[in-house]
């Protein structure tokens, strides 16, 4: 689950990792407000929403007065914010952010991360702030400090020390400072699930703080169970509808550009499925994991779902089932078909538990627009021609 | 010889009484399985499927003799319960459960390690010797008896891979499925060390899929150490990149995790690497006829 930069920064207020003043805004004249209570006469504007990239995008604004802090909070509102992270389409943006302008000496860059190949997470940091560490990864890669942290063990001073050294941070309390920076940063991802945090840039002030001057914060999905209190940080304006009405039903569900609906048990075997369509010279308008519980009331909800995208022209269904019931998926497809309009072709192929119970449910109800596949395989080849077919 | 688990092995299943965990034990059972007893706390002294219901894992070994166990408790409870195996002395736990927060697996895995347990999963199918084991939660009856040894992050692809071998008129001598999430139990690189060391199988399919770098690691490893054939399949050419495809680990970030990567990684090592899932089958077909 992502969070806002102003939602990370109120984390980091709690666990004492140092951010500018700021406070958000919904509208130009709350945005006016905060920025008199901040005083000084430098304040930045962000917007809103869950990408990165926002600065290049012209989602920031510097400003100089109170005039422009709502001039720019009136321009930023409303806007559709395209940057190289949100798609062409771009976000909406909502809300603003009304932070204090600093001094910037310098800019770092700081994440806490899971490394998967260690298991273990880490800290990684570059002497260059602001770039996107993706570029970097890929051409200087050695240019990337990573210090490991074992969480048996926790955050220790000598990591800390690791960092400094490969900063060349040499001013006692510069170091001091940074120092109690990372440790409480790492408390936070600890006790909060944290997946990712990263703070780009991490600025050094010239009374020689450390500030974070962004902040791009993310949850374990896993672990939202034990924080209750996240929910309510969860902008559903920033997911997709579709995505998130699927998984109130237990499906996971991702929307794609192609032709081909899909609905398939077990992400490896949607993957799959996927990459089989393309190979067969059609494209997956979706990813569709129906998931071990599948019943006849989520299969319904998944043809919803996948029929409300216009673009679909035919649908496949892959089923290999283990845990899931072969006849409680034929079940389902013939419920389907009773409340869903289902007008294009649908490719079934049902394989494992109870599937010749399920060939002999389907041949009963007699569906007229169903063709059914004896392999993924043939399946695939059979939705691509269908599909066309439809089409014509 | 299959590896991991045999005829011998003797299990218990953490989190016995629940609902699944009774389905897939009784499964298991018909199977063969040597499933010797349960555990869930608070119904020790009771029978359940005709075996013995424990309130700790050390009660359940110290009346059974198990050495592996099958773990089917809830998210919040899975670090716990694998900890809890694994300093009782289990050696093989099999974690089926899905949502285990990452920080838990990372604690979990660390304590497995230092006690010397193994784990499989966890979000995975378990593990089957054709004929002889099942630790799981996979239909038996579509792994037929045979020389292939099967290593998967998918539930439902390793029964795909296992049925199309089958259906080629080969068999599977122990199919694993490790899961797909961040942190996991033994891994693709493992597990090529104990088929490469086992007589039975002759033939190696692996099933892997995008995010992380295990499929990689896999592929340096058999540079210098497998000299058996492998027939691979990676899922995911088609996924968006950012967006997690189902299994938590299964993100491709920037350039690192992605289908093609990994494709490339094992074809130099040479790999007998198929575009789809539906060419498993051949695959195996054509390297056995080479062997």
């Amino acid at each position: 689950m992502n969070i806002h930069e102003y939602q990370a920064k109120q984390l980091f207020a709690r666990y004492g990792v140092p951010a500018p003043r700021g406070f958000i805004a919904n509208t130009p004249a709350q945005a006016l407000k905060n920025a008199q209570e901040l005083g000084g006469k430098v304040w930045v504007v962000k917007a809103q929403i869950h990408a990165g990239g926002r600065g290049l995008g012209g989602g920031v604004k510097i400003v100089h007065s109170l005039a422009d802090v709502k001039k720019a909070a009136t321009e930023l509102l409303g806007m559709t914010l395209v940057t190289h992270q949100t798609g062409p389409e771009g976000k909406l943006v909502r809300k603003v952010y009304v932070e204090e302008g600093v001094k910037i000496v310098d800019e770092l860059y700081l994440s806490i991360v899971l490394d998967r190949a260690l298991e273990m997470p880490i800290i990684m940091a570059l002497a260059d702030g602001g770039v996107d560490i993706e570029t970097v990864a890929a051409k200087s890669p050695e240019k990337i400090i990573k210090i490991p942290i074992d969480p048996d063990f926790g955050y220790q001073g000598y990591q800390g020390r690791e960092l400094i050294s490969a900063l060349k941070i040499t001013d006692k309390r510069e170091q001091y400072k940074l120092q109690n920076f990372l440790k409480a940063l790492y408390n936070l991802y600890i006790e909060n699930d944290v997946q990712m945090v990263e703070i780009n840039p991490l600025v050094k002030t010239k009374v020689g703080s450390f500030l974070a001057l962004d902040a791009k914060m993310q949850f374990d999905d896993s672990a939202l169970a034990r924080h209750p209190e996240f929910e309510e940080m969860r902008d559903i304006h920033e997911e997709d509808a579709d995505e998130r009405e699927a998984s109130l039903y237990g499906l996971s569900y991702i929307s794609l550009d192609g032709e081909i609906g899909c609905m398939v048990n077990g992400a490896g075997l949607a993957m799959g499925t996927m990459d089989t369509i393309n190979h067969m010279g059609g494209k997956p308008a979706n990813f569709l994991d129906v998931g071990g519980n599948a019943n006849p009331e989520t299969v319904s909800k998944g043809f919803e779902i996948i029929l409300r995208n216009k673009n679909v022209k035919a649908i496949f269904i892959n089923i290999f089932g283990g845990i899931v019931r072969c006849d409680r998926i034929a079940q389902g497809i013939i419920e389907a078909t009773k409340e869903v309009n289902v007008n294009v072709p649908v490719i079934v192929r049902l394989n494992g538990t109870n599937a010749d119970e399920a060939a002999f449910i389907l041949e009963k109800a007699n569906i007229s627009n169903l063709i059914t596949a004896t392999d993924i395989g043939d399946g695939a080849k059979k939705a691509v021609e269908a599909a066309k077919m439809h089409k014509a | 010889m299959a590896i991991l688990v045999d005829k011998n092995t003797k299990v218990i299943v953490q989190g016995f009484t629940g609902r699944e965990a009774t389905f897939h034990s009784e499964q298991c059972i018909s199977y063969g399985t040597q499933i010797v007893g349960g555990v869930t706390p608070n119904k020790g002294g009771q029978e359940h499927l005709g075996l013995p219901v424990f309130d700790t894992v050390a009660q359940a070994i110290e009346k059974t003799e198990a050495t592996a166990s099958m773990i089917f408790v809830p998210p919040a409870f899975v670090a716990d319960a694998i900890m809890e195996a694994a300093v009782a002395g289990i050696k093989l736990a099999v974690i089926i459960t899905e949502g285990s927060p990452t920080l838990d697996m990372q604690a979990a895995k660390a304590c497995a390690n230092k006690y010397g347990m193994m784990m499989i999963g966890p979000n995975c199918p378990g593990i089957i010797s054709a004929d002889a084991c099942k630790i799981g939660i996979m239909p038996g009856s579509i792994f037929k008896k045979g020389n292939v040894g099967l290593i998967s992050k998918s539930g439902t692809l390793t029964y795909e891979g296992a049925n199309q071998v089958c259906n080629e008129g080969f068999g599977i001598t122990t199919a694993v499925g490790i899961g797909g999430d961040p942190i996991i139990g033994l891994s693709f690189k493992q597990l090529l060390k104990m088929f490469q060391e086992d007589d039975e199988t002759k033939v190696i399919v692996m099933i892997g899929e995008i995010g992380g770098d295990l499929e990689i690691q896999a592929a340096r490893y058999i540079k210098d150490n497998i000299t058996k054939p492998i027939v691979a399949f990676i899922a995911g050419q088609t996924a968006p990149e950012g967006k997690r495809m189902g299994h938590a680990g299964a993100i491709i970030s920037g350039t690192s995790g992605t289908a093609k990567e990994k494709m490339e990684a094992l074809e130099a090592v040479g790999v007998k690497v198929v575009e789809t899932p539906a060419l498993i089958g051949q695959g195996v077909k054509e390297v056995f006829e080479k062997l």
